[in-house]
């Protein structure tokens, strides 16, 4: 088996108030970056980061605030992965909220930030425990690009 | 987050600006609706060409919006999205709401 070395890790612990949405995708396509990305790779991740963190906004906290935590490791093939946690009420039943269109956030909440993750990111998992948390890891591999004189 | 609104007979335009998340969502969400209620026009059209950012709540702000305009005999546009902003809209199916300029 090939291991793949950890490039670089970052972690990031933040209170879950809505105004941190704009940090942490800026935060993780700043650190990602490092990478040398295609603006639509970013764009995708930077979409998908801001739909993680704010179902722990709108959901796992509610009208509380908690710590929200988004971890990020890069590998040196190109894959990017995404942890974001948080403590708060969990989900249960992880396969019902997934479906597109379900929503237990109310009017104007689309219910498509599960969908979102899944079609911006090469793979998406969740992890919920009812009154412990929830964690999304996502994984994106970005096109590793080369310089030309490496090449020939 | 700015809003430039104009109206024009019974169309009116609203030009967004910035990020559209959750934050952002619900404050401009207020600003657009009572646009919509005070000037009641046929025809609103909302501007996403000074939208750098959306996600799905984005999605819900233009739904929402779409339900509103529509309770009260109105059309809903939109103009002005990036190729970034509708491979999301897309992924809501909002292409298949008559609401595409042109």
């Amino acid at each position: 088996m090939i291991t793949v070395k950890t490039m670089n890790e970052m972690r990031l612990v933040f209170a879950s108030r809505s105004a941190n949405e704009a940090f942490a995708r800026s935060a993780v396509s700043a650190f990602v970056a490092q990478l040398d990305p295609a603006v639509d790779e970013l764009a995708d991740l930077r979409t998908a980061v801001s739909e993680a963190v704010t179902n722990c906004i709108v959901h796992a906290y509610g009208d509380d605030i908690g710590d929200i935590t988004v971890q990020v490791q890069l590998f040196e093939n190109g894959r990017v992965m995404v942890k974001v946690r948080d403590r708060g009420c969990g989900i249960p039943d992880v396969k019902k909220a997934m479906e597109p269109l379900y929503t237990t956030g109310g009017e104007d909440r689309s219910g498509l930030g599960f969908s979102v993750m899944e079609s911006f990111m090469d793979t998406m998992k969740v992890r919920s425990a009812v009154g412990k948390g929830t964690t999304v890891t996502m994984e994106k591999y970005i096109r590793v690009r080369r310089r030309r004189d490496d090449v020939l | 987050m700015d809003v430039k609104t104009i109206t024009e007979q019974e169309i009116t335009t609203v030009y967004l600006s910035g990020e559209l998340d959750h934050h952002n969502a619900a404050p401009l969400r207020e600003r657009v609706d009572t646009v919509i209620r005070e000037r009641r026009p046929k025809r609103l059209v909302l501007d996403f060409s000074g939208i750098s950012f959306m996600d799905s709540s984005g999605i819900g702000f233009v739904m929402g919006r779409y339900k509103l305009i529509r309770s009260l005999d109105g059309e809903l546009r939109i103009q002005g999205a990036s190729a970034r902003l509708e491979k999301v809209m897309r992924l809501a199916g909002l292409e298949k709401l008559p609401i595409w300029k042109g």
